[in-house]
């Protein structure tokens, strides 16, 4: 196949399946990124009440403020983890992962209705 | 500023429910028009970095912290319709999944930070750009007009949000809209610099989307 290389046209490939979409180098980054924030930086990340807990707070109707159902991993710590950092980190990575997954699936429903409009090329 | 349930009175928040899934719908109409097969696995990475970033509370004076909405990093790349998109399944995942914001409160939390902030943002860069863009120090002014759009998208997220708490009878307008302001004021700042800096990022990994953000993005309302 040789390298791809940036910002080339990618000749589309005639095949029984979808056609796989190249993922360009740069692109991967984004995701890897992604990972590696979740991972190392949510642990570290501010406690502290956001802008809009604060005005709650602050204005007296912060204990209105309720649940109608109990989610899988409440206030993003991985339940049956000891270590609260790791319950963040493993959070942080399987929120990203699963955001990930459905906000590709989502584009790539989408787009199949597209390519039977006619692919564009630019 | 995610909403939590019991904030919003019912009125509020099945109006706002019925104005984000119509929202939401359209997107996918627009989103399908344009949408190119090369931007699929870039709308998964970019709603996926939002994501992460979202964790990613920063201090900002007097024991609050902010967060980043991401609409606006969105929107450059990926036009405002797809962003739209993009943030709504970070919101879902987030109310679903994470208990973060009310499942009755997620059609505001999706009108607010993946339309409201979205569209505000978007059409505050294209219009500043025409002002301000080009010229010499164009990645200068670029920084500038995407910090001040996403500056501004934070604020418009954080006075609708202030408009449906005052509508549901939570609490008075005069109250809750000046501290609502006061605070993302600030936030949005943090928001103007971590957009910039990563579309700056972005777009020397991928000068092809350099052009596309110039050009004005392929997704016109």
């Amino acid at each position: 196949m040789g390298e791809r290389r940036e910002g080339a046209f990618i000749p589309r490939l005639k095949s029984r399946g979808p056609a796989p979409i190249p993922v360009k180098k740069g692109t991967l980054v984004i995701l890897v990124a992604a990972l590696a924030l979740a991972a190392v930086l949510s642990p570290l990340a501010s406690a502290k009440p956001d802008g809009l807990e604060r005005v709650a707070e602050d204005k007296g109707f912060l204990e209105r403020a309720g649940s109608f159902s109990t989610s899988l991993v409440p206030d993003y710590l991985m339940p049956g983890v000891g270590n609260e950092a790791l319950a963040t980190s493993l959070a942080g990575v399987s929120g990203t992962v699963l955001t990930f997954l459905l906000a590709y699936g989502v584009a790539r429903l989408v787009r199949k209705r597209g390519i039977e409009a006619g692919d564009r090329v630019r | 500023m995610h909403i939590p349930d019991g904030f919003l009175d019912a009125r509020t928040w099945i109006g706002a429910t019925v104005a984000g899934a119509g929202a939401v719908g359209y997107s996918l109409k627009k989103t399908r028009e344009v949408l190119e097969e090369r931007q699929i696995p870039l709308l998964g990475m970019i709603a996926a970095f939002i994501f992460a970033a979202q964790m990613v509370n920063f201090p900002v004076a007097g024991g609050t912290s902010g967060h980043l909405i991401g609409a606006v990093l969105a929107a450059i790349l990926l036009g405002p319709w797809a962003a739209g998109l993009v943030i709504t399944v970070v919101i879902m995942v987030q109310a679903l999944f994470f208990g973060d914001g009310g499942i009755t409160a997620l059609g505001a939390n999706v009108l607010n930070m993946a339309f409201f902030a979205t569209f505000s943002g978007y059409y505050a860069y294209r219009l500043l750009s025409r002002l301000f863009g080009g010229g010499k120090a164009r990645a200068t002014g670029t920084f500038i007009v995407t910090f001040l759009a996403s500056w501004f998208s934070v604020v418009t997220a954080a006075t609708a949000a202030a408009l449906e708490l005052a509508a549901s009878g939570t609490v008075p307008l005069g109250v809750v809209l000046p501290a609502m302001l006061f605070w993302h004021v600030i936030i949005g700042l943090g928001e103007g610099v971590i957009t910039a800096v990563a579309v700056s990022f972005v777009t020397s990994l991928r000068p092809d989307l350099q052009s596309r953000q110039l050009a004005g993005p392929s997704t016109d309302p």
